[in-house]
C-alpha cells in the first residue's frame, strides 16, 4: 500500500491530468467491478483475436495477439490470489453481515436484523467513535511530523544515511513489539515515562497511564505515531523530491524566509502527494487492531475499543458471525466513504486549478 | 536519554530567536550577520536531526538495556538506565522457558514461504502489467490497489472459514498462502515503476534475438530490476513478519503460531514479565533492525522511485 501512494505521487505532481485519471480509476475498480476487470482481460483477448489491430495496434506494435495472451496468462495467477484473499472474503462478510451464524450449523437470513441492531448498539458507536477520532487524530499528527522529518532526510549532510537508517527503524519493528514497548515504557509502576514526567514535575503522581479511561487511547495514539511517522516522511521525502530545486534556490536568493519558501513554493507542489499519502495513513489507522488488543485489549471500561478489536471480539469470543460480519462490514464502509471523499476533494481541487 | 533531544531543541530555538534582534540592530557588516545566521540554522539543523534520531531509537535502545536487567532493577520506581549488573536470564527464559524458538521458526517458515512465492507471482504479473499490451492493465492497477485497502477485520471470517474447509488452519499453508495474496499490492506496485524505467528497446532486441518471453523475464528483466525486487521482497518480508491478526485467528498452536501471537500471549502468565517480553522483542527485531540498517538506501530508493524518475 506504501507503493499506491509513490505511483499517485508521481502521477499527480508530474502533471494533474494522469493524477485526475488514476483517481477516477481507482474509485471505479474499489466500487464495483472485479468481474468486469478480469473478464475484460479474457474478453478483449479474444477480441484482438478477430479484429484486434485497430484497437491495440496504435500505441504497441503488436506482431500478433501472443503477448496479450501470454500477459493475460502471466497476470492471471497474481490477480486470482489477490481476489481471494481480499473481493471474495469482503463479498461473504457482506452475504454473513445478513444472516445470522456461527462456526457450526446453518446460515439463517435476518435481512436487515443486524443492521438494525448495529444503529441501536451503544457499544459499537462508541467503537466507531474511538476509530474515527484515532485515525484522523494521528495521521494529523503523523503527517506534521512527517513533514519535519522529512525535510530533515531531503537536506543533504554528513550521516544523513544512518539518519535515514534510524528513522527506518520504528517502522519496520512488528506492531505487536512496539505495543509491548510502549506498554513497558508507560507502566504505572516502573514505566520509564512516569519517572521522567515526575522528575521534569509535569505530573505530581504516577499515572497509570493504560489503566486510565482518559489517557489509555492518547497513549496508544503515541505508540502508532511513534511507529508510523516513519512511513509518513519517506511519502513526504519523495514528494520532497519532486520540488524543483531551482525554485527553492531562486526564493532564497531573493530572500526568502525557510519558512516562507517552504509555505509558498514547496507546500504548494507536494501538497497532492501529501494528500495522499495522508489518505492512506488514514485508511490504514482505521483499521488499529494490534496496538489496542495487546496493550488493552479494549479496556479499561472500553476507552480504547476500536472497530476492529470490537469486530474481532464479536467474531472470535462471541461466535457471532452475522452481527460481527455487520460490524466489520461497517468499517469497510466507513472506509470506501473517506476514501470516496478524499477522492472528490482531490478530483474538484485540481481539475478547477486546471480549467 | 530523552530529555536530550527536549533541552537541545529549545536551546536551538532560543538560540535561533535570539540572533534576530542581534541582526536587525546591524552589527554593520553584513557578511558577518549572514555568517552568523548560518550558523544558527546549521545548529539548529543538527538539533533536528538529532531529536528525530533520539526519537526514533530511544525506545528499542530501552527495550535493548531493559532485556538485560536484573528483575529487581525493573521493578524499582528509579529506572537503571544502563544494565549494571547485567544477566542474560531473560534470554535463557525465552529460549528456554517458553516457545519462543518454535514461534521463531514457524514466523521464519511461513514468512520466507510466502515472500517467495509472492515474489514470483509478483515479477510475473508485473511483468505483463509493465511491458507487455495487457488490455485494460490501468483497470487492473486500480483493482489490486483498492482491494489492498480493504480492513483485515472484514477478510478474516471468510478466510477462516475457507481454510477451515480445506483442513488447513493451523498449518503453515493455510496462514502463507493467505500471505501471499496480501503482499502481492504493494510488491506489484513497488515492481512497477522499477520494470516501466527499464527501456523498450530491451524486449525488441531480446524478440529479435529470438528470446521468448520467460527466457526475457529472466535473463534481462529481472537482473536488471534488481534494486526493485530487494525492495519489494523486503516490504514484503516486512509486512508479513509483523502481520497479526490473522496469524491470531488462524493458527491455535505453538507448532505453527508466529512470533507477533506469541509475544502477544505473554500476558497470559501470572505476572508481566517485562524482562522476558523484552529480550523477546529485541529478539525479533534486531533481524529487521539490521536489514533496515543494511538497506536503508535500497528501501528508501525503492519506495521513492516512483518519483524520482520525474
Amino acid at each position: 500500500m506504501n507503493s499506491l501512494a509513490l505511483s499517485a505521487t508521481s502521477a499527480s505532481s508530474a502533471s494533474p491530468a494522469p493524477a485526475g485519471r488514476t483517481a477516477s480509476a481507482s474509485a471505479r475498480g474499489a466500487g464495483s467491478d472485479s468481474a468486469s476487470g478480469s473478464a475484460s482481460g479474457s474478453g478483449s483477448a479474444s477480441g484482438s483475436g478477430t479484429g484486434g489491430r485497430p484497437r491495440t495496434g496504435r500505441r504497441v506494435r503488436s506482431r500478433s495477439t501472443g503477448p496479450a495472451l501470454a500477459g493475460a496468462a502471466l497476470l492471471l495467477p497474481a490477480l486470482a490470489a489477490v481476489l481471494a484473499v481480499s473481493l471474495y472474503p469482503v463479498l461473504r462478510t457482506l452475504w454473513l453481515s445478513a444472516h445470522d451464524a456461527g462456526f457450526a450449523g446453518p446460515e439463517r437470513l435476518t435481512g436487515f436484523a443486524n443492521l438494525q441492531r448495529l444503529l441501536g448498539d451503544g457499544l459499537f458507536w462508541n467503537a466507531w467513535w474511538h476509530t474515527v477520532a484515532f485515525a484522523f487524530g494521528s495521521t494529523l499528527v503523523e503527517t506534521v511530523l512527517g513533514i519535519g522529518f522529512a525535510l530533515v532526510l531531503h537536506r543533504s549532510f554528513r550521516g544523513r544515511g544512518l539518519v535515514r537508517a534510524a528513522v527506518l527503524i520504528p517502522w519496520a519493528i512488528p506492531t505487536v513489539v512496539t505495543s509491548r514497548m510502549f506498554g513497558w515504557i508507560f507502566d504505572g509502576r516502573s514505566g520509564v515515562a512516569n519517572y521522567l514526567l515526575s522528575r521534569l514535575h509535569l505530573t505530581g503522581h504516577y499515572v497509570d497511564f493504560l489503566g486510565d479511561p482518559h489517557t489509555a487511547l492518547p497513549t496508544i495514539a503515541l505508540a502508532d505515531v511513534w511507529k508510523t511517522t516513519p512511513f509518513m516522511a519517506i511519502l513526504v521525502l519523495a514528494a520532497l523530491q519532486t520540488v524543483p530545486a531551482e525554485l527553492a534556490e531562486s526564493a532564497r536568493v531573493d530572500g526568502a524566509s525557510p519558512w516562507r519558501t517552504f509555505r509558498s513554493i514547496t507546500l504548494p507542489v507536494i501538497a497532492p502527494s501529501l494528500l495522499i499519502a495522508a489518505l492512506l495513513r488514514i485508511l490504514d489507522a482505521f483499521r488499529i487492531f494490534d496496538l489496542p488488543y495487546v496493550l488493552t485489549g479494549g479496556g479499561p471500561a472500553d476507552s480504547t475499543e476500536t472497530l476492529s478489536t470490537f469486530g474481532y471480539k464479536t467474531l472470535f469470543s462471541g461466535l457471532e458471525l452475522g452481527y460481527g460480519s455487520m460490524v466489520a462490514t461497517a468499517a469497510f464502509v466507513t472506509e470506501v466513504f473517506i476514501a470516496a471523499a478524499f477522492a472528490w476533494y482531490l478530483a474538484r481541487r485540481y481539475r478547477a486549478l486546471e480549467g | 536519554m530523552s530529555p536530550t533531544p527536549a533541552s537541545a531543541t529549545a536551546s536551538g530555538s532560543i538560540s535561533g530567536s535570539g540572533s534576530v534582534p542581534g541582526s536587525a540592530r546591524g552589527t554593520g557588516d553584513g557578511a558577518v550577520r549572514a555568517r552568523r545566521r548560518e550558523r544558527t540554522r546549521r545548529l539548529l539543523f543538527r538539533a533536528a536531526a538529532t531529536a528525530v534520531v533520539v526519537w526514533s531509537v530511544a525506545p528499542f535502545l530501552w527495550q535493548l538495556s531493559s532485556s538485560f536487567q536484573l528483575d529487581r532493577d525493573l521493578a524499582s520506581r528509579t529506572p537503571h538506565w544502563l544494565p549494571v549488573p547485567g544477566t542474560l536470564d531473560h534470554y535463557r527464559s525465552v529460549f528456554g522457558g517458553h516457545e519462543f524458538g518454535a514461534y521463531l521458526t514457524n514466523s521464519v517458515i511461513v514468512t520466507v514461504g510466502a515472500t517467495f512465492v509472492g515474489l514470483l507471482l509478483a515479477s510475473l504479473a508485473t511483468y505483463a502489467l509493465a511491458r507487455l499490451p495487457v488490455p485494460g492493465k490501468g483497470a487492473v492497477l486500480a483493482l489490486v490497489l483498492g482491494l489492498s485497502m480493504f480492513p483485515q477485520i472484514s477478510i478474516v471470517v471468510p478466510l477462516y472459514l475457507a481454510l477451515n474447509r480445506l483442513g488447513l488452519l493451523d498449518t503453515y499453508h493455510g496462514l502463507g498462502g493467505t500471505y501471499v495474496g496480501l503482499a502481492l499490492p504493494l510488491m506489484i506496485f513497488v515492481l512497477y515503476a522499477h520494470f516501466r524505467s527499464l527501456p523498450a528497446q530491451l524486449d525488441e532486441a531480446a524478440a529479435i534475438d529470438g528470446a521468448g518471453l520467460l527466457r526475457t523475464l529472466r535473463s534481462i528483466v529481472l537482473p536488471l530490476a534488481l534494486p526493485g525486487i530487494a525492495a519489494a521482497a523486503m516490504l514484503g518480508f516486512i509486512t508479513n513478519w509483523n502481520e497479526f491478526m490473522l496469524a491470531l485467528a488462524f493458527t491455535s498452536s505453538p507448532e505453527h503460531q508466529t512470533v507477533p501471537v506469541g509475544i502477544a500471549n505473554f500476558q497470559s502468565q501470572y505476572f508481566i514479565p517485562w524482562g522476558d517480553m523484552a529480550a523477546a522483542s529485541v529478539v525479533v527485531t534486531l533481524p529487521l533492525v539490521v536489514l533496515v540498517v543494511v538497506f536503508q538506501r535500497r528501501i528508501v530508493a525503492g519506495v521513492t522511485s516512483g518519483a524520482v524518475k520525474e
